[in-house]
């Protein structure tokens, strides 16, 4: 093991000497307590060294430990259900109120295992060799894969039972004759992207039950997505929303530099929440790695990698799944941090030149693919920014923006008016949508291209003709105009708006959805008929069935789909008498 | 050979620079641990170790360094990070900036000594925060409520009430249960000047809290490195008055501004790159060690809540402050000018206030089944009325349609009778009484955040009904 011994140390930065051969981002272990750090510098005999934790009492001459590895995560099937820390490391155990630095080290956890696999198998990496279960007749099961860097031939494989996540459970010879020795659990380190077969195109839509974004902006299964927003627009809930109803396997909530009181919310929520799907608690599908606001800058940079190679291991089970990060500003300014503390030459706003590859690199590694094992898996993510003052152009909005298919802007408007989710229908974009209408179609909703595109231009010219209101008079405008304000008024209430705590509104499914979005268009189209016969605006803005619309989400449940019928039924009957005996005109 | 202990050190100074204070390294010293640095003057200066190599090291005094000299220095180590010795005696008593007795009393009988940059609670055994409480103030409990445990800052603005506000919040703070739990206040003024100290401490007095307040005070005139450390102290208090002692803590920090300004000043001193405004790039980290310290622990019965105080510099929301304390904490209460011009008290600008643990305190089970649709429903037609008058600015009130001139009224009598509250403090009932009286004047086609049965129940007259 290489050692080293400390020189000089300032805040989370250590100089220390030596004459083993360290490498860069080597993980290493420092002082008495075993303070985790990483090799960021090699010069000479001397190495420089960042804290992931504080540092306090450390002194020159102790010593520093090379892992002779890079920082790495153990991935297995300890994972799901369970909140770890930027390094992976549980914040589980007993007594445990307050983090302190150092080593800390749970035993591992113990799993029922049922071979898949006999000797003589060749195996490649990634190859499924076991199930691993909580307990022996559970029905929920999950994969243990060969390492990807693994291969050979089975030669001993652990029979039916209990055993530690980190024994060696299986045995191959690989292409050398060499033993290879494997067990549920492995490590992986977290700056390397898990190799896959071949990359998909991103295709079936992730559907996240919300209808903003499943029908104006919709991300497909391996897509990527961007939620810029200032404080207090709802990017946290919009995320965590997505992650309690998105239709992915498999969820990692990635809280990075963000408040501890929220991790404590969804702690305390998600386990009482039931997946829609399975009828289980939401939370075994969760994988929950806390960095919050006040734990340390340098396992914030870390969190990332350590989040997304979590995803990648569940995407390597074949599994579809999705990846919430909330907030990479705070990684990026992590990364500001550290390039400021090394002397690097500062770029925009401060941040390093290299921000903008270190995004890339990120977002790149959602993907839908085939997995080494053959099979498709998905990786989606999606990463909230918090612009510093709300200020769009700022690097890591507009860097983000360049490697992202989907922006998902919040407005503080319509958060203050507490609109929620406070999408901008205008500023927003989602550049999967026109391969997805493919989908919708299939799914008995011929009409969604036309009908999202009808939507999105009529918020359009809600916008224009506000403008054009406030300088002529809201009375001054044509009728036609004015019905423009009036559908534009009611695609926002009644579809747009979407009560995240309201129980039959917080999910939508596709099938609700398209029958919302239908009777909306129906009203628009008899709406105009109406106006072109000459009936005034004022008389369809009174019609009883348009307060119905603006709360169909919130009073009709999911498979209430009778009173969408007798819905429409109203809708056509009022707007019948509008035009009956006791309307002045008849349409044409 | 170094050793390790409580002990002196001369003569080993070798270069003075603002706040830092360079020697070479006889002991045996680890990173951040306490100093004290005595000049020829027999000023003591706290300070702690910023950076060691093999030979020096570097010292950041907490105090002004001027009259030092490099002789006859001394540098007495503590041998470990700067701590607060803590006993049920703070309550009452009046600390300065750096946890020293400022009052003439006898020292406090210490039970515990805790390092005051507090630990980091483990996001796993935080409790929720989900006790509604009552402040007696109609904004605050109905639109943007307070739980225990949370950190509610006062976006505010020089010369507003913000003072007079939290005051009020501190004094009138209750569960609706009223169940009598221990409680007690903390209250830390960051370079405020003296006749403000001195007016918290009168109005805490009056209205009987002073007994179960601990007070820490850096005035303006004592030096900024030191305001660093008023509000660790204070919460480091908070804390053990918390956890330890199992009281429900709220914290007041005014002014959080200064702070901001004080840690600005020591940045550049150490001649680190500047961010925004010359701020340093580290200002969110720093900023969130002290609001996370907020918060309940699971199977321990006190709470620790944070109403920070801070002025934004010309109003500016947008300015770093306010932005990356909004960003970090759990909403905030921002006062409006005009409100305040136009008489009204508390002068809570509505709109971009905002409470993020509010839904997990109330409704069903919490305060009222009806609460949060009627908070949903004023901020709605608060936000429209904003709209309509920027419409009646440009086109006059006579240019609009007649359920726009209703939302003007409704607008004006939101402010002058529900944010207004001139008789004084108001229970939650009272308030959403109000709220529901100023409904009554839209037309129920406006109100599509209200259920039909809601509708019926508080908004149609009796005779109206059926």
């Amino acid at each position: 093991m290489n050692e080293a011994a400390i020189r000089w140390i300032s805040g989370p930065v250590l100089r220390a000497v030596t004459r083993d051969p360290f490498r860069i981002h080597e993980a290493v272990q420092v002082g008495p307590k075993g303070v985790l750090g990483e090799v960021i510098r090699l010069n000479g005999e001397e190495i420089t060294v960042q804290l992931f934790e504080d540092g306090t009492g450390l002194k020159p001459g102790d010593p520093v430990h090379g892992q002779a590895a890079p920082l790495s995560v153990r991935l297995g099937p300890g994972l799901l259900g369970n909140i770890f820390d930027g390094l992976l490391r549980s914040l589980g155990g007993e007594g445990r109120d307050f983090l302190l630095p150092g080593r800390f080290v749970l035993p591992a956890g113990r799993f029922h295992l049922t071979p898949l696999v006999a000797p003589g198998r060749i195996l490649k990496g990634g190859d499924p060799f076991a199930e691993a279960r909580h307990h022996p007749d559970a029905h929920t099961f999950q994969l243990c894969l060969v390492p990807p860097d693994r291969a050979g031939e089975v030669v001993t494989m652990a029979s039916r039972g209990e055993y530690a996540d980190d024994e060696t459970v299986l045995t191959l010879r690989d292409g050398q004759g060499r033993s290879v020795e494997v067990a549920m659990s492995h490590a992986w380190p977290v700056r390397t992207p898990r190799p896959v077969a071949r990359r998909l195109p991103a295709d079936p839509p992730l559907l996240t039950g919300q209808r903003i974004l499943d029908c104006l902006f919709p991300v497909a299964r391996g897509g990527k997505a961007m939620v810029p927003g200032g404080f207090g627009t709802g990017k946290t809930v919009l995320l965590e929303t997505i992650a309690k109803w998105c239709d992915a396997e498999v969820i990692v909530y990635l809280g990075c530099g963000e408040r501890g009181n929220e991790m404590a919310g969804v702690l305390d929520e998600f386990p009482r929440l039931e997946d829609p799907k399975t009828g289980r608690p939401l939370m075994e599908r969760m994988v929950v790695i806390a960095n919050t606001s006040n734990m340390p800058v340098a396992a914030r940079e870390a969190s990332v990698y350590t989040g997304i190679t979590v995803a990648e291991y569940f995407r390597d089970q074949g599994l579809r799944v999705a990846l919430m990060a909330d907030s990479t500003s705070r990684w990026a300014e992590a990364l500001r941090e550290v390039s400021g503390r090394l002397g690097e030459l500062p770029g925009e706003g401060g941040y390093p030149a290299y921000l903008s590859t270190r995004l890339a690199e990120f977002y790149e590694r959602a993907a839908r693919v085939t997995t080494l094992a053959g099979k498709n898996g998905s990786l989606t993510v999606m990463g909230a920014v918090s612009p510093p003052s709300s200020d769009f152009s700022e690097p890591v909005t507009i860097h983000t923006k360049r490697y992202v298919r989907n922006f998902w802007a919040l407005d503080r408007k319509r958060a203050q008016a507490r609109f929620y989710p406070a999408i901008d229908p205008i500023a927003s974009y989602s550049e999967d949508a026109d391969v997805l209408a493919l989908w919708w179609s299939k799914q008995g909703a011929p009409a969604w291209t036309e009908q999202r595109r009808r939507f999105l231009t009529l918020l359009e010219e809600q916008i224009r003709l506000e403008r054009m209101a406030r300088i002529l008079g809201k009375d001054a405008l044509p009728p036609g105009q004015q019905l423009t304000l009036l559908c534009a008024e009611l695609v926002n209430d009644g579809f747009l708006r979407q009560s995240a705590f309201s129980v039959k509104d917080r999910y939508a499914s596709p099938r609700k959805q398209t029958r919302m979005m239908g009777l909306l268009t129906r009203f628009m189209d008899r709406a105009e008929a109406a106006v072109n016969a000459g009936i005034a605006v004022e008389r369809i803005a009174a019609l009883p069935v348009l307060r119905r619309l603006q709360r169909m989400g919130e009073d009709i449940a999911e498979e209430e789909y009778d009173r969408f019928d007798a819905l429409e039924q109203m809708l056509e009957a009022d707007f019948g008498a509008l035009s009956g005996p006791s309307g002045e005109e008849k349409p044409s | 050979m170094t050793v390790q202990a409580d002990l002196f050190c001369a003569d080993a100074v070798t270069r003075i620079e603002g706040p830092l204070v360079f020697a070479q390294r006889r002991v045996e010293v680890g990173l951040n641990e306490a100093v004290e640095v005595i000049g020829t003057d027999g000023r003591v200066r706290l300070g702690r170790v910023a950076a060691v190599d093999e030979t020096y090291m570097t010292i950041e005094t907490l105090e002004s360094t001027s009259g030092l000299t490099l002789a006859g220095t001394r540098i007495r180590f503590v041998g470990e990070p700067v701590t607060f010795a803590l006993g049920p005696g703070i309550l009452g008593r009046v600390f300065d900036g750096v946890g020293r007795v400022l009052d003439g009393g006898p020292p406090v009988a210490a039970k515990m000594r805790v390092s005051i940059d507090g630990a980091i609670i483990n996001p796993m055994r935080r409790a929720k925060p989900e006790d509604f409480i009552e402040t007696g103030i109609s904004a605050i409990d109905t639109l943007d409520s307070l739980v225990r445990g949370q950190k509610l800052p006062i976006f505010s603005g020089g010369g507003l009430p913000h003072n007079r506000l939290a005051v009020d919040i501190a004094l009138h703070a209750r569960l609706r249960s009223g169940e009598s739990e221990p409680f007690a206040i903390v209250f830390a003024g960051i370079g405020v000047p003296y006749d403000q100290a001195e007016a918290f401490r009168k109005s805490l007095e009056t209205g009987g809290a002073l007994g179960h307040t601990a007070l820490f005070l850096n005035l303006a005139s004592d030096s900024s490195a030191q305001r660093l450390l008023t509000p660790r102290f204070a919460l480091t208090a908070a804390e053990y008055l918390a956890y330890v002692e199992g009281r429900h803590v709220l914290v007041i920090i005014t002014d959080m501004t200064n702070y901001c300004e004080a840690l600005r000043e020591v940045s550049a001193s150490h001649g680190e790159i500047p961010s925004r405004k010359g701020y340093p790039g580290y200002m969110y980290s720093d900023l969130a060690t002290l609001y996370e310290r907020a918060g309940r622990i699971l199977g321990r019965p006190g709470s620790v809540t944070q109403i920070p105080i801070l002025t934004m510099p010309a109003d500016d929301i947008t300015h770093p402050i306010p932005d990356l304390t909004g960003y970090i904490t759990e909403g905030q209460i921002t006062l409006d000018r005009k409100l305040d011009r136009a008489g009204v008290y508390p002068p809570i600008g509505v709109l971009p206030s905002l409470s993020r643990l509010m839904k997990d305190g109330i409704g069903e089970g919490f305060t009222h089944p009806d609460h949060p649709a009627l908070a949903n429903q004023l901020y709605a037609a608060y936000a429209r009325t904003m709209g309509v008058r920027l419409l009646a600015g440009v086109v006059g009130a006579e240019g609009l349609t007649p359920t726009d001139r209703l939302f003007l009224e409704f607008g004006k009598q939101f402010e002058s009778r529900f944010v207004a509250q001139p008789e004084g403090s108001r229970t939650l009932e009272e308030s959403m009484a109000v709220g529901w009286e100023l409904l009554r004047g839209l037309p129920e086609t406006e109100l599509a955040r209200l259920s039909d049965e809601q509708i019926k129940r508080y908004l149609r007259k009796p005779a109206a009904d059926g």
